[in-house]
């Protein structure tokens, strides 16, 4: 149908890949086989157009939706949720209270990984010993949420790749990225058994398999534009 | 699925709280819109009952709300909980806006008010010194010059009813003013910002906020304390 090919091309993602903010959205959309276009955020300076799209925090991800800009990664995964509400998978469970625990746990995936994320990449500095344990325990708790809310197929979602399984799937490349840059082991198959088998199959999903590029690419870009903070974990732990 | 007055005992809905967590009124007053009856059980936070950690291991903090025995946590998620569990509840109508469009917009007013006005307030209050202070009040101001614009002619941020973001700012209405008390300087004037000072009396004087307050003396006494840290 023209118009709803229309509103199709009309979905727009502002960007750059290596966020995983940006990798949330696209997941998103692929789940829903909304097609859109990648407009890549240049590096440095905020284009005319994200001006124009977030002029309060100047971040991306932009969504652009029929003309109408939506920030904030989480909030444009439950607008997935609901602007698609007719397209199979249900990114959200019906249950309230299912509902509920896949919030409460992305809520604390925000939390918990970013920053230490960023530490452990060295673009901030910090003690990269304690990054990783904050990052390991965060795992182990997260390890527990995925018994309980009970992925039946594999996944933190009950049908499938869902909220939570994105807003943490989309920290994966980072994830194994650090974990190469400093010799450490945070999705260890020894201590978090499931999480480390789920990151496995979310990145061969098709949904995520294009958009959550292969670890090397994220160690290259850390190396590019990270790499003059870089400390070792010896050095760091002073 | 609409219970007249008394729940069944798996219907019962507890909230467990602290008398001066904003976070914990939010609770309320969502409840409130909804109709919901609830058994609200007071949290000694430097003597956490059993009950709570073991309905909130993670974080050990309330607001807890209990229904149907199963605990959720975090305030934002409790509201959105209350809006969809007790979907047809309620003459104060939806919490969110039913529109994708418009409940995406809802959610980014609720983080902006989390992420990017409440820092300042909170450095404003905290300041050590005048400089500092200042510097920090006319951050917030700023900030809230933002939320000046976006609240324009209406009631509510939602409209002509509380919604979503009125109940995330709703904390300010009587927060702001003590702290304008306690610092001897004012952030929220009818020149620079009229409708939302128009819009802090009309929240208190809602229905939803109304009977469900904190003692605000009893407040200003703790926030003193909080201060002179």
């Amino acid at each position: 149908m023209p118009s709803e090919k229309q509103e199709e091309a009309a979905v727009r993602v502002l960007g750059r890949w290596p966020s995983p903010y940006v990798i949330r959205v696209l997941i998103a959309l692929n789940l829903k086989g909304v097609e859109h276009e990648m407009v890549a955020e240049p590096k440095g300076n905020k284009s005319e157009l994200l001006l124009a799209s977030n002029p309060v925090h100047k971040k991306i991800p932009v969504l652009i939706h029929n003309g109408r800009p939506i920030s904030e990664s989480l909030v444009i995964l439950h607008t997935s949720t609901s602007a698609w509400a007719s397209q199979a998978p249900a990114i959200l469970p019906s249950d309230p209270h299912a509902r509920a625990a896949e919030r409460f746990w992305a809520q604390y995936v925000d939390d918990k990984f970013p920053t230490a994320i960023r530490v452990l990449r060295g673009r901030v500095v910090g003690d990269k010993e304690e990054a990783a344990a904050e990052v390991s325990a965060a795992l182990w708790q997260l390890e527990g949420a995925f018994v309980e809310c009970g992925g039946g197929k594999g996944y933190f979602g009950s049908d499938g790749v869902g909220y939570l399984d994105i807003a943490l799937g989309s920290h994966v490349g980072w994830i194994r990225a650090v974990e190469r840059i400093n010799g450490v082991s945070l999705l260890d198959a020894a201590k978090v058994p499931r999480l480390a088998a789920w990151a496995d199959r979310l990145c061969a999903h098709p949904a995520v398999v294009d958009v959550l590029p292969d670890v090397d690419r994220f160690i290259e870009f850390s190396v590019q534009n990270d790499g003059a903070l870089a400390k070792p974990v010896d050095e760091a732990s002073k | 699925m609409d219970h007249g007055g008394e729940y069944a005992p798996d219907e019962k809905v507890e909230l467990l709280g602290t008398w001066s967590s904003p976070y914990v009124f939010k609770v309320i007053w969502a409840l409130t819109m909804k109709g919901v009856e609830y058994e609200y059980v007071e949290e000694d936070l430097r003597n956490k009952s059993g009950a709570l950690l073991s309905l909130n291991p993670l974080h050990k903090k309330v607001p807890v709300l209990v229904y149907r025995g199963k605990p959720v946590a975090e305030s934002d998620v409790i509201v959105e909980f209350i809006d969809e569990a007790w979907k047809d509840r309620g003459g104060g109508g939806r919490i969110l806006p039913e529109d994708p469009y418009e409940r995406a917009m809802a959610r980014s007013w609720v983080i902006f008010a989390r992420d990017v006005l409440s820092p300042p307030i909170w450095k404003w209050f905290t300041a050590p010194g005048e400089e500092e202070q200042e510097g920090a009040r006319e951050a917030a101001v700023a900030q809230l010059l933002v939320l000046e614009e976006e609240l324009g002619r209406k009631e509510f941020f939602a409209g002509d009813c509380v919604g979503l973001v009125d109940l995330s700012l709703g904390a300010l209405a009587y927060v702001i003013p003590i702290y304008e008390e306690i610092t001897g300087t004012r952030i929220v004037t009818e020149e620079r910002l009229p409708c939302l000072s128009a819009w802090m009396g009309r929240f208190l004087s809602s229905p939803p906020a109304k009977d469900h307050l904190p003692p605000l003396e009893k407040l200003k006494l703790s926030f003193l304390g909080e201060r002179t840290l």
